[in-house]
């Protein structure tokens, strides 16, 4: 019975392939059914994942096998609660009391590790001697490492109008800009071919068997 | 024909020519080879110069949207630890990580080489967590008041390879596969940045770029695998005709179409300004 | 007391979560540690609210009969079908409401929700997102035209980026001798990568860093209040 089964379910994701794909050619009930039945299952899965993965053992279980001792886990279990007030009008303020200490907790952390990593770090790596070494394309990657940081730093400063002598940094920084997109374009394509590759792989392999 | 049919029709046409380049050499493969980019070889160099017995962490930062680009580099990964007798734990900050783990490690099992890997001592799944940075963030006091139970519910006292391990400082490696927020980029931040952990990563290829400024002299992160290429490429370097190296001739033929259709679509505006431009000279005279 | 106590709270939880990093000891860091415990439970009840919501939202939608209700239907059916095979049998090795379901197992071959998540959810996702790639193409022929000199250097750096990270390009450009290596299209591309990308990615790094300091300030600080909703 399970290889029946089994079969079954690649004949189901052949079918949802195909009724995700039959949007190309033009938007139809199958493709709006799938849409759906997608939204539907992922919601599912992600309530019983939090139930089971975060919920259950962070929260119930503690709970349940000591009450006495994580009595403490009732403030953040009331607060959750709160948190779901959002969804009644009239208590809705509630929820603003969780929300605040989230925000401000995710607020303080971000600052904190933004300050650190994205830019006290990063404008360290950039102070770099590009001569350290021999190889030319080293040395001209290096300069231009410095160059570009500091001109596409210059060309996000908008406090002030850039014009006439001010403005070539901020130019220099567009060309810097504008080849980091080409490759991050190049990058795009290759995401996106890589995950067509793999549906046409799973019907060649999985449901056809033309491959292996 | 209006324009708007003849625009329809040709994006058909795209279509089709796309399918048809991804279809063809997955029946009939090439055989290209490629080469190893020297920030693959950093993350490899990694998990290979670690010693035996150490123990390391992938978080399975993505989902099923993402798997055909992330799932190779995660077999790769745990086959190259377990290779060098590590062992490997996994956590997740997006839902679907734990099936993406358990799918990983299942695949891994599969090697001969691998299929004696006891779960508990080789390796163990903790599973899902929501909270992103703050719980990258409370590993660096306790794993243990964060996973006090496994994806499967187990107790963490019960799981022998994590007798000893306290907090994040007791891994020898994190690797984060990451297809977004939360992610890499909370490991670096807390994991690197605060507690000296070296971090590797794998992410989807639209956001490797945005990666490579940690690949930098203060080791914020060792080596990135940035989308199928670089999967492949660790699939090389562990000397593995994997998953993502059969598919790397559809690839390449797919980014030849792509380049084509530029060249196309370029001449294509190029003529109707050519044309645009006779008319006007003709309107003039 | 509705707007003015959360402010103080997001005030008080920024401050000790700070004050924490600069005094790594006790009491702060034993505070720290539960404020992040109580974080994570808050946080799993506010994506139960998210999933909540759209509940609602499609339960709107059926209740008054809108437009394409019955796919509505189907989306709430479906999210009816994976919660309870899930919370009847568990998943993988957790075992939920009835146990491990091994009866079901022998017939199924899997765990239900296992088998759902296989079968429906992994082909759908997967599917749903290699449909960029069609967009992709379609995009790279109708809009990406050389007109101006910047968008000559996107142009240029794309096609070295997408020729260099194939095993085509390799081969292209494999005759270049050893002394020129620099201009075989692969090591071409890992410049780009290295030098120029990582220069402009960085230049976008600290910049947004900036911008994220300053709002996060300003929460902490009470100035940004967006968060928290309408006057009621």
């Amino acid at each position: 019975m399970p290889d029946i089964m089994n079969t079954v379910g690649i004949w189901l994701g052949a079918f949802f392939t195909f009724a995700i794909f039959s949007f190309l050619y033009k938007d139809n009930p199958f493709y709006k059914l799938a849409e759906q039945i997608f939204v539907g299952l992922s919601a599912g899965y992600g309530l019983i994942y939090i139930i089971y993965a975060a919920l259950m053992p962070n929260l119930f279980t503690k709970l349940a096998t000591d009450f006495g001792g994580n009595l403490i886990l009732l403030i953040p279990f009331a607060l959750g609660i709160m948190m779901i007030t959002r969804m009644v009008p009239k208590i809705q303020w509630l929820s603003r009391y969780p929300l605040s200490i989230v925000i401000g907790t995710s607020a303080a952390i971000s600052l904190l590790r933004f300050l650190k990593s994205d830019l006290i770090a990063q404008v360290a790596a950039t102070m770099i001697n590009p001569f350290a070494t021999k190889v030319p394309s080293e040395i001209v990657g290096n300069l231009m490492l410095i160059i570009g940081t500091i001109c596409g730093v210059y060309f996000f400063y908008f406090s002030k109008k850039q014009e006439g002598i001010a403005k070539i940094p901020s130019k220099i920084g567009v060309y810097f800009l504008m080849v980091s997109f080409g490759a991050t374009f190049g990058y795009t394509v290759m995401a996106r071919i890589s995950l067509l590759i793999g549906r046409l792989e799973f019907l060649l392999k999985d449901w056809l068997h033309i491959i292996k | 024909m209006s324009l708007n049919t003849s625009s329809v029709i040709e994006r058909r046409i795209v279509y089709f020519l796309l399918f048809l380049a991804v279809l063809l050499p997955l029946l009939f493969p090439i055989g290209w080879g490629s080469e190893v980019s020297p920030v693959v070889k950093m993350s490899y160099d990694l998990i290979d110069q670690t010693p035996a017995g150490g123990i390391g962490l992938i978080s399975f930062d993505y989902e099923a949207s993402t798997i055909t680009e992330m799932q190779p580099m995660a077999v790769a990964q745990i086959e190259h630890a377990w290779s060098r007798g590590q062992k490997v734990i996994a956590t997740a900050l997006w839902p679907q990580g734990p099936q993406m783990a358990a799918q990983s490690f299942e695949e891994a099992k599969r090697n001969p080489l691998f299929k004696d890997k006891e779960y508990g001592v080789d390796y163990v799944n903790l599973g899902y967590k929501v909270g992103g940075m703050v719980t990258v963030q409370a590993l660096g006091s306790s794993f243990k008041d964060v996973y006090p139970k496994d994806s499967s519910g187990r107790d963490w006292d019960t799981l022998p390879m994590l007798k000893n391990l306290k907090n994040i400082k007791g891994l020898r490696w994190i690797c984060s596969l990451s297809a977004g927020e939360p992610g890499l980029k909370d490991w670096i931040m807390i994991a690197h940045d605060v507690h000296n952990v070296p971090v590797t990563g794998g992410t989807t290829a639209v956001s490797a770029p945005g990666f490579l400024p940690y690949v930098n002299n203060h080791g914020q992160l060792t080596g990135l695998l940035g989308g199928l290429k670089a999967a492949s490429e660790y699939e090389a370097l562990i000397d593995k005709k994997g998953p993502a190296t059969t598919k790397m001739d559809a690839q390449s033929v797919a980014h030849i179409l792509i380049l084509a259709l530029i060249a196309v679509g370029n001449i294509k505006v190029w003529i109707r300004k050519r044309d645009n431009a006779k008319k006007i000279e003709v309107k003039d005279a | 007391m509705k707007r003015n106590i959360p402010l103080i709270l997001a005030f008080l939880a920024g401050l000790l979560m700070i004050v924490s990093e600069f005094i790594p000891h006790r009491p702060f860091s034993n505070m720290v540690e539960t404020l992040e415990e109580w974080f994570m439970i808050i946080a799993g009840f506010s994506i139960v609210l998210g999933l909540a919501s759209l509940l609602q939202m499609n339960y709107q939608k059926i209740s008054t009969k809108a437009e394409n209700w019955g796919y509505h239907l189907a989306c709430v059916i479906a999210f009816a079908v994976m919660v309870i095979i899930g919370a009847l049998w568990g998943m993988e090795d957790q075992p939920g409401l009835l146990g491990q379901g091994e009866k079901i197992i022998s017939w199924l071959g899997k765990k239900p929700f296992d088998y759902t998540y296989d079968n429906a959810l992994v082909p759908l996702s997967a599917t749903m997102f290699s449909l960029l790639a069609f967009f992709i193409a379609s995009a790279a022929y109708r809009a990406f035209i050389i007109r101006t000199f910047e968008s000559n250097l996107l142009m240029i750096s794309a096609v070295i980026v997408i020729l260099g990270r194939t095993g085509f390009g390799t081969m292209l450009t494999s005759w270049i001798p050893e002394n020129y290596r620099f201009w075989q299209l692969p090591v071409l591309a890992d410049f780009i990568m290295q030098y120029p990308n990582t220069a402009a990615q960085r230049a976008i790094l600290i910049s947004a860093s900036l911008g994220i300091i300053g709002s996060s300030l300003r929460i902490i600080l009470g100035i940004e209040r967006s968060y928290l909703g309408g006057d009621k």
